[in-house]
């Protein structure tokens, strides 16, 4: 008999294989970019040359510029937007206020490339509103391409993080602190800077930083409504199109130092956030008091204002799916003809996004369940390694895992390139977080002695997860995979780089046939994928009980 | 069924830290023991080592003559009792209770009987379709001990189960726990920190502090004769005095000492020695003999008058919460009020003399 050696039960080997897992498909593919992006390809030696033409070259060191410049306005937009629209809906009666929850919530998980695509067709050069304006007043637009369109997507699609984040704080603060700075000579509008805001300071850099990466690597947005405002990932999108078949190695030095920058802006938030955290939990949160009528009234039309702008894209893609169409262009009258045409040219892009999201979702439920629990309750540095792995989709934009998976597994020994396996690979990579983290969430909520329990009564530790864990686990596992299965289906800057005829999914095949310029079938699938999405929330909502939503 | 454990020179470290440094105990075979001490004593840690939740450093545990070292927590036949309940909030009472049996090879019908008595004996058998979520902390407690005791164990683990019930629930669950335990007549082992619940339900109590065994002996021994000042004012109150020994005859002051008789060990020396009193081992001196205190506080319990007191000339050991002397109302005559003066003798049968180093020195006391 071996004392003291380390148990090979059946956590051990679910450590093992979850680790090798994340080698194969994580850490090798990552690890071969990196070297690759330090390869010359035609002589096979290891060289610079790729990093010295990028800071070089003004066009694609603009790229950079482009990037952190339009992500830094978002950022700061959708703070100033979202920050006061939160304490406003917690702090006074705002009618409506579940309601327009919904909404944004809605708007924030249908794809940020829809809300490009239709406020082109709103503003865009034959858009609804320019013609509006050019016709009837004469007057002529601004431009929506480029900076000023990105700026406005992304702003309307991010600030809703902001919002909630910091509607969840607000929530956690207890009234009798307020009432505490009151008692203690201190005015309303100084309580909101003294006590209110820096208590929410961390949840707001939090979603800061949830704002500025998601910004940072958002892909469909600037490719559809940026034109020559290039920005990082469209430029590492188009420098590894044009060069497949030959070489991808100035791609790969791109992508690399796009994770470089992801990196450093993650460590430094971690930072800050953990000097600046603490704890708080409430027991009587602040009640919603009435606004005198004058700033009642501007406050709501402040808050409607921005939740109609938000789920404008919503309405604009149902509208227009449902209007005839003539080759690309719009004619007046209605029809369903855009919707048969999909059904029969783009059939196997609905079934494609239902078959790879479902097989998704189950190796992420299963992956998501594993590893919280190896995370939490087997801690041990195998586990804070994988623990950490998971982090990874946070630091690596979607098109820079698109690349990283066809780069690695485009040779023998391991061919998946062009097959359903590698984007449902891309989808796992991507969304499991939401799934891990709502797991490890419920788990730290499940006593140990619960399993102990079950193990003093003769029940193994493997049939115990099975029989008594899991069942626990369950409703917290479901709403993460809800969340999960929503983002998988509106994946595209991954897949845009990995799909084939036969693979592509209604992501992609929105986003195709936005470049076509058919408008009307990328209407119709859009109403699908948003209906879809609904229909999800829907379900999560009725799951959970509740409206709150932690992404 | 019931087995006798014997706890050989384990060691118990986490990383760096040593909890357990050499511990050995051997607990009879249908016992009642409890593991008492302060949080963080080392109690809870040797009780999971028994249930195999904890590994072992060093050192053996037995059941009977098996050592049970290598044997994984779930094939050690244990019945554990945890302090949450740990009931399985998706199971039904009775799910809950027949969770254990499924691991066994039992008949249908031995399984139901089994059930059926054990839900009759802790007196469930109306909630028995009812989710835990519905039940009271009470009967959550009684289904956790019913789910342990009904797979017939070689041990029943009890992890402070009574600290999360309030005052009134606990006193009636330790009577129901003590009862079932004599009628299933399972060696059992208990751990909690509070002193009463230790000295009411046991029939033998292990003292724990920082890892060690302080004292290991039946609950009124424990608290009459403590082996050493560590036990003395753990477990209930005891005032501690500097005093001189010489011979048979204790000294407090100049002018007060009391003869010891035989009640010492033999050998047990001269010079000075720390004296134990606790506060219902003084009585009210009928003579001009006695050690004189005025009262600093008083508060009044119900059965008893608790007072707080300042002596005017007997040597106090430093670092004391309080000094205290408590008056039965019973028999009192007269109760005082803050400023009184009285004058205290101490009954020499009930008092405890210890060395400077604080280890008894009365006859028959050991650890």
């Amino acid at each position: 008999m071996k004392r003291n050696a380390a148990p090979r039960d059946f956590w051990f080997w679910t450590t093992l294989v979850i680790a090798a897992l994340f080698i194969l498909f994580l850490v090798y593919p990552l690890f071969s970019l990196f070297a690759s992006s330090f390869v010359d390809a035609e002589t096979g030696s290891l060289t610079l040359s790729h990093y010295a033409t990028f800071f070089k070259k003004k066009y694609y060191f603009r790229a950079l510029f482009n990037s952190m410049s339009v992500t830094a306005c978002v950022t700061v937009l959708a703070v100033l937007i979202g920050a006061p629209m939160a304490y406003l809906t917690s702090a006074f009666n705002i009618r409506g206020k579940k309601t327009l929850d919904i909404l944004i919530i809605i708007s924030m998980l249908s794809p940020p490339f829809i809300g490009a695509y239709s406020w082109i067709l709103l503003g865009g050069r034959s858009g609804l509103i320019t013609t509006f304006f050019d016709e009837m007043l004469g007057i002529r637009t601004p431009t929506i391409y480029g900076f000023t369109g990105i700026l406005l997507v992304l702003t309307l699609k991010l600030y809703p993080f902001v919002y909630l984040y910091v509607s969840g704080a607000l929530k956690s603060i207890d009234d009798s602190l307020s009432e505490a700075a009151e008692s203690l000579g201190c005015g309303p509008l100084k309580k909101v800077f003294t006590i209110v805001l820096p208590l929410i300071t961390p949840t707001v850099l939090a979603a800061a930083l949830l704002v500025f990466m998601n910004a940072l690597a958002d892909f469909g947005t600037p490719m559809l409504i940026g034109e020559g405002f290039v920005v990082m990932p469209v430029l590492i999108y188009s420098e590894f199109v044009s060069e497949m078949g030959g070489q991808a190695n100035f791609a790969a030095a791109l992508a690399t130092i796009m994770v470089v920058i992801t990196c450093l802006i993650f460590l430094g938030q971690k930072y800050v956030v953990n000097k600046k955290s603490f704890t708080m939990s409430a027991l009587r949160p602040m009640m919603p008091i009435s606004l005198p009528p004058l700033q009642n009234a501007f406050a709501h039309v402040f808050i409607y204002g921005l939740v109609f702008l938000s789920i404008v894209p919503q309405i604009t893609v149902i509208y227009t799916s449902f209007m005839k169409t003539r080759g690309a262009m719009f004619v007046p009258g209605f029809s369903l003809e855009s919707y048969t045409t999909i059904f029969d040219k783009l059939g196997t892009a609905i079934t494609n996004t239902y078959l790879f999201g479902l097989a998704a979702i189950a190796i992420i439920i299963v992956l998501g369940m594993f590893i919280a629990y190896l995370s939490t309750r087997r801690r041990n540095l195998i586990t804070s390694i994988i623990d950490t792995f998971t982090m990874f989709p946070y630091i690596i934009p979607g098109s820079v895992l698109g690349i990283t998976l066809l780069l690695a597994f485009n040779e023998p020994p391991l061919v998946l390139s062009g097959t359903a396996t590698i984007i449902i690979l891309a989808f796992v990579v991507r969304r499991l977080p939401y799934t891990l983290r709502s797991s490890a969430a419920i788990l730290y909520q499940i006593s140990p002695s619960i399993e102990e329990a079950s193990i003093s009564l003769g029940c193994s530790p493997m049939k115990t997860f099975f029989k008594v864990t899991a069942i626990m686990m369950l409703p917290g596992v479901m709403a993460g995979a809800i969340l999960s299965w929503i983002t998988v289906i509106n994946e595209l800057s991954a897949s845009v780089i990995l799909y084939t005829g036969g693979t592509r999914t209604m992501s992609v095949s929105i986003y195709t046939e936005v470049i076509r310029a058919s408008y009307g079938t990328a209407a119709a699938l859009s109403s699908i994928l948003t209906l879809t999405t609904v229909v999800s929330l829907l379900i999560f909502f009725k799951l959970t009980g509740s409206k709150d939503l932690s992404l | 069924m019931s087995v006798s454990i014997h706890v050989q020179n384990v060691v118990k470290r986490y990383g760096q830290t040593t909890i357990i440094p050499d511990l050995s105990v051997d607990i009879e075979n249908g016992e009642f023991f409890t593991l008492l001490g302060p949080s963080g004593c080392g109690k809870t840690t040797l009780l999971r080592m028994i249930a195999g939740f904890n590994s072992i450093e060093a050192g053996t545990i037995l059941f009977d003559d098996q050592v049970i070292n290598a044997i994984p927590a779930h094939k050690r036949n244990i019945g554990m009792v945890f302090q949450n309940y740990a009931v399985f909030p998706h199971l039904t009472v009775r799910k809950n209770v027949e969770y254990g049996l499924q691991f066994r090879a039992l008949s249908k019908q031995e399984r139901d009987e089994r059930v059926e008595d054990i839900l009759k004996t802790v007196r469930i058998e109306e909630y028995q379709d009812r989710l835990p979520e519905r039940l009271s902390g009470g009967q959550q407690q009684r289904v956790a001990l019913a789910r342990a005791i009904v797979v017939h164990p070689n041990v029943l683990l009890m992890d402070e189960p009574l600290s999360n019930l309030d005052a009134k629930l606990r006193v009636e669950m330790r009577a129901a726990i003590r009862d079932i335990q004599k009628k299933v007549g399972i060696t059992t082992v208990y751990v909690t920190h509070d002193q009463e619940e230790a000295l009411c339900i046991s029939d033998r109590i292990a003292v724990m502090r920082e890892g060690v065994i302080q004292q290991i002996d039946a609950p009124q021994v424990i608290y009459s004769r403590p082996f050493n000042t560590f036990v003395a004012t753990f477990i209930g109150h005891s005032n501690l005095f500097e005093t001189t020994l010489s011979g048979q005859e204790l000294r407090f002051t100049p002018d007060y000492s009391v003869d010891l008789g035989a009640l010492l060990r033999e050998g047990a020396g001269e010079g000075r020695a720390t004296t134990g009193v606790r506060p219902e081992e003084f009585c009210l001196s009928t003579s001009d003999r006695g050690l004189v205190a005025s009262i600093a506080k008083v508060t009044f319990l119900g059965r008893y008058v608790n007072y707080e007191i300042d002596f005017k000339e007997a040597k106090l050991l430093p670092e004391q919460a309080s000094i205290e002397f408590s008056q039965d109302i019973g028999t009192a005559k007269t109760l005082y009020k803050t400023g009184d003066v009285i004058r205290l003798a101490v009954n020499p049968e009930k008092i405890n003399v210890f060395t400077e180093s604080g280890e008894s020195l009365m006859h028959g006391v050991h650890r």
